[in-house]
């Protein structure tokens, strides 16, 4: 086994630093995860859940349920008093299933009782009857179906069709070498470490109070305002620290309304957490997707055109799945410069556990089968594959052919850095047997351009007082997931107002008193968060300073800053005495900073998924060996570049890179949301699902690159989700260098290597 | 199943729980002794989350039975810094805590607890101790959001240091 060593990280000088502000919290114990809070009165609420993919609710006897001891309330469907879901042309869930179940792990019931053990007591006692229908396992019209999964939805189980087109793409197929590949990309869960909680009360005067394990608590009060029919006003929704996120924890979900419900029932505060059997239930994770791409090319080995189709496998509701549907299409003219495009998706209603957003949103599966695609092109054409990509780079400070607009790129370099870092060149001109090099880029956004409710309200609201006591409050709706963001709104501000980070308190995640931000999804905290604290700082700058002068007699101009404070006449004036003569004179500091990002400039339906302020760009190579009896997969080695503009925090900025490749690693070699054809979870753990331990991370080589954003807050593009998206091409793209022989699905487990071995002719590899 | 009266000491102090022989020390300990330290991300085995030590030996909480820690002493990560403490007559932080800090160790902060009970157990039992070594030692505790170097950058910190305390 190889062990890392002498890993580099080499980066533009960064910022900011020290250590988070939470980590002290995370390593005593003290930071309370949702299922940690235990309110006083607590009661313990347990969700009784469908054992059948497709069936129809016959009757159910929740007497014996409600008969057992400690039980205090037992709720059954629909409990929400209107669907609810993430995006508003697709509300289709209810917290309890209604009539029927449309995939195993589907709520049926809610009981809440004294204990976590009586409740689940209870909700073994209850019965319910079902009449099974055949289950729906695959995107399309189904032969042999009896029944569609939403027999309401008018276009049967297909859940939305888009189509674009730009440019004359008919014309550049017309008498251009063309290629075509297909890929299936199979779907995945997010596996973070903390399963979904909340503690919900419903107080005696009809308000509600929530903290849960949230990405989105802004999205999730307005989904419970739906759902239990009350404002928003009325309904605090907190994130408790969270234990990861990935995508998985973006919007309401069934146990966040039952929770409230329950409580509504017994009179009491109500937990619900989930077992990690219900994470896989309530999934949300990345969509299986088969592709198909066509695409054109001149005798350069430039691009003339591209046909991209991709078939979204939804399972049973929609969750972000049009936004899903069409990220499968969006991205790819941002990375490739493509004159003609052509894109065509479709995702259908399946009876699985639904699938949503994961790191890297509906991107990572036509990345995948783009760049194998690129690497079949080179060897076509009889082309390195590194050199074919950067005659194609989409150039910086471009508007793309779906109208997206970018800004800096740093992709170019990217390549460089992973071609330098590998010793790519001298490699490919020794290969070794069973062994391979693989490359591939990406692009992802900064945040997105659209909300997902339509708004024309700022993205991202800050609120900042200083008290005189000297200290700073920040308050923001944003949401650390662990990626820490609120240790980069710490550190901006302490950056903007030039302050010790120790005078800084951050606020965050609260409706009930923090202004809007909308989530961490999309990495759009650190664009968007982080442009509201410097602006907010900024005015809380210009309130002290105007102070200072006004106390001193010299113009604004001639106040200058010492250390913390400022120059004075009489020698250096504290910040706390400045801020003081700014409170004497204004009333209790408060600034605020608000951001919305550029207006998207295309115009066409479809055209509000794929804009962002900026983009990132990463690539990665992969060395890997193949072993041609048992088909395993050895990676020795990756080499990860990234553009992200100017890094701020070097340390949480590793460890975004860092998570994101070893979660791409295991996306493309082990992890796999697979189903038995009745429609249960093959592994509903974390031994059915595979995750990389620590003993499957090879060594990681991560060079920084690019130059600062002018769209970026201090130039700072994103971090935590671009640098996955290449890395799952790249392995895939080493093995078939290695193995001679194409892989046609993920994850390329030892199985389907050796399928392929049997299979394929093997090619002279490289 | 019987139950009984069970005396165990946690961090240092010492309790008589009442209660089945086959209840789950993790469960004793967050539910019913509010140590929400000690996490649960599986509770069958499969993550490392909720690892505490047994007379000092590294045991998965999830699978460990409340009768089967009778007279025995239980540390969680609550009682890291204390035992280290009294170990030491000082009122330091386990340095493998500040070196989980200090290193970037901790993004979503869900595996901390259990990491750093297996690691602390490997710094003081082997000192020096290579890379290797942390690796398999800690190849029972799922890490989503790191990518593990970090962790083992900061076990390597402290094992190098407590090998050469100059
Ligand atoms: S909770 Fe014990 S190993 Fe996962
Ligand atoms: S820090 Fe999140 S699981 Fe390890």
């Amino acid at each position: 086994m190889t062990v890392p060593t002498a890993e580099r990280i080499t980066a533009p000088a960064t910022r900011l630093a020290g250590p988070r502000i939470d980590a002290w919290a995370k390593v005593t114990g003290q930071a309370l995860y949702a299922d940690d809070i235990r309110w006083p009165n607590l009661a313990y609420g347990v969700l009784l859940r469908s054992p059948h993919a497709h069936a129809r609710i016959v009757s159910m006897d929740l007497e014996p349920a409600r008969r057992m001891p400690g039980v205090l309330a037992v709720l059954a469907g629909p409990g929400s008093v209107a669907p609810y879901g993430i995006m508003p042309s697709t509300q289709d869930e209810h917290a309890l299933a209604v009539n029927k179940v449309v995939h195993v792990g589907e709520p049926v019931a809610a009981i809440a009782a004294e204990t976590r053990e009586a409740a689940a007591a209870a909700a073994r006692a209850a019965a319910v009857q079902y009449a099974v229908i055949k289950p729906v396992l695959r995107p399309g019209p189904g032969k042999g179906q009896v029944e569609p999964v939403h027999p309401e939805h008018p276009q049967g189980n297909l859940f939305k069709q888009v189509d674009l087109e730009f440019g004359e793409v008919e014309a550049a197929f017309f008498d251009s070498w063309v290629r075509e590949d297909s890929f299936f990309y199979q779907g995945n869960n997010h596996g973070a470490m903390e399963p979904h909680a909340a503690v919900a009360y419903w107080t005696p005067d009809g308000q509600v109070e929530i903290v849960t394990s949230t990405q989105t608590p802004h999205y999730v009060q307005r989904e419970l305002s739906r759902a239990l029919g009350i404002p928003a006003y009325k309904i605090r929704v907190r994130a408790s620290v969270v234990g990861g996120g990935f995508g998985g924890k973006s919007e309401a979900f069934g146990h966040e309304v039952a929770a409230v419900l329950l409580s509504r029932a017994c009179g009491r505060p109500v937990k619900i957490t989930l077992t990690r059997e219900e994470v896989f239930y309530t999934h949300r994770g990345r969509h299986p997707v088969s592709m198909r791409v066509r695409t054109a090319w001149n005798p350069a080995g430039e691009l003339q055109a591209m046909d991209f189709r991709s078939e979204l496998d939804g399972g049973a509701y929609s969750s972000y799945g049009i936004a899903t549907t069409y990220y499968t299409g969006a991205l790819q003219p941002v990375t490739y410069r493509i004159p003609a495009y052509r894109f065509h998706g479709e995702r259908w209603y399946t009876t699985k556990p639904p699938c949503g957003p994961k790191r890297g949103h509906g991107t990572t599966q036509p990345r995948a089968l783009v760049e194998i695609h690129l690497d079949r092109v080179a060897r076509a054409l009889g082309l390195d594959p590194l050199e074919l990509r950067r005659r194609n780079l989409t150039p910086p400070h471009s508007i793309t052919v779906n109208q997206l607009e970018v800004t800096t790129s740093g992709l170019a370099e990217c390549l460089d850095a992973v071609e330098a870092m590998s010793d790519w060149r001298a490699r490919r001109l020794q290969p070794e047997p069973n062994r391979g090099l693989g490359v591939a880029c990406s692009a992802y956004l900064s945040g997105a351009g659209l909300p997902i409710y339509w708004n024309p309200l700022p993205h991202s609201g800050v609120r900042m007082a200083v008290n005189r006591d000297g200290g700073v409050q920040v308050f923001c709706g944003l949401t650390d997931i662990g990626q820490g963001a609120d240790t980069v709104l710490a550190v901006l501000t302490a950056h903007a107002l030039g302050l010790d980070p120790a005078r800084i308190r951050v606020h965050t995640a609260d409706t009930g008193s923090t202004p809007v931000d909308l989530g961490s999804y999309s990495s759009r905290v650190t664009m968007m968060a982080g442009h509201a604290v410097l602006m907010a700082a900024e005015r809380m700058a210009a309130l002290v300073t105007e102070a200072v002068a006004a106390r001193q007699g010299v113009a604004l101009g001639e106040v200058r800053r010492e250390q913390e404070g400022f120059w004075g006449a009489d020698g250096v004036i504290a910040w706390e005495q400045a801020v003081q003569w700014a409170e004497a004179a204004h009333g209790p500091l408060t600034t605020f900073g608000g951001y919305t990002p550029p207006p998207p400039i295309g115009r066409y339906k479809g055209s509000g998924v794929g804009p962002s302020p900026t983009y990132s760009f990463s690539a990665c190579v992969a060395d890997v060996s193949v072993d041609p009896v048992t088909g395993q997969v050895a990676v020795h080695r990756l080499w990860v570049a990234h553009d992200l503009g100017q890094p701020l925090h070097p340390s949480l900025v590793e460890g975004q890179v860092r998570g994101g490749v070893v979660m791409g690693l295991g996306e493309a070699l082990m992890e796999e949301q697979a189903f038995n054809p009745d429609g249960r979870h093959r592994g509903p753990h974390f031994l059915g699902y595979r995750m990389p331990t620590i003993l499957d991370v090879p060594p990681i080589e991560v060079a920084l690159v690019g130059e600062p954003d002018p769209r970026g807050p201090l130039g700072a593009k994103e971090v935590g989700q671009g640098p996955l998206n290449p890395v799952i091409p790249a392995v895939l793209n080493a093995i078939s260098a290695a193995a001679g022989v194409d892989l046609s699905e993920t994850p390329a487990t030892p199985d389907r290597i050796l399928r392929a071995l049997k299979t394929q002719p093997q090619r002279r590899t490289i | 199943m019987a139950e009984a009266l069970v005396s165990v000491t946690i961090n240092g102090r010492r309790h008589a729980l009442w209660g089945e022989e086959t209840e789950v020390l993790l469960t004793v300990l967050r539910d019913r002794l509010g140590l929400t330290g000690t996490k649960n991300g599986c509770e069958v085995g499969h993550c490392g989350a909720c690892a505490v030590w047994v007379d000092g030996l590294p045991q998965l909480a999830c699978l460990t039975l409340l009768g089967s820690v009778a007279d025995r002493t239980v540390t969680t990560v609550e009682g890291l810094a204390g035992w280290w403490r009294t170990l030491n007559g000082n009122d330091a932080y386990h340095p493998l805590q500040t070196a989980f800090v200090d290193n970037g160790a901790v993004q979503c902060g869900f595996c901390t607890p259990g990491m750093l009970m297996a690691g602390a157990a490997l710094v003081r039992d082997r000192p020096g101790a290579t890379a290797e070594a942390v690796r398999e030692s800690l190849a029972g505790h799922l890490c989503r959001c790191t990518g593990y170097e970090q962790i083992v950058r900061a076990v390597l910190d402290v094992a190098a240091r407590e090998e050469d305390p100059a």
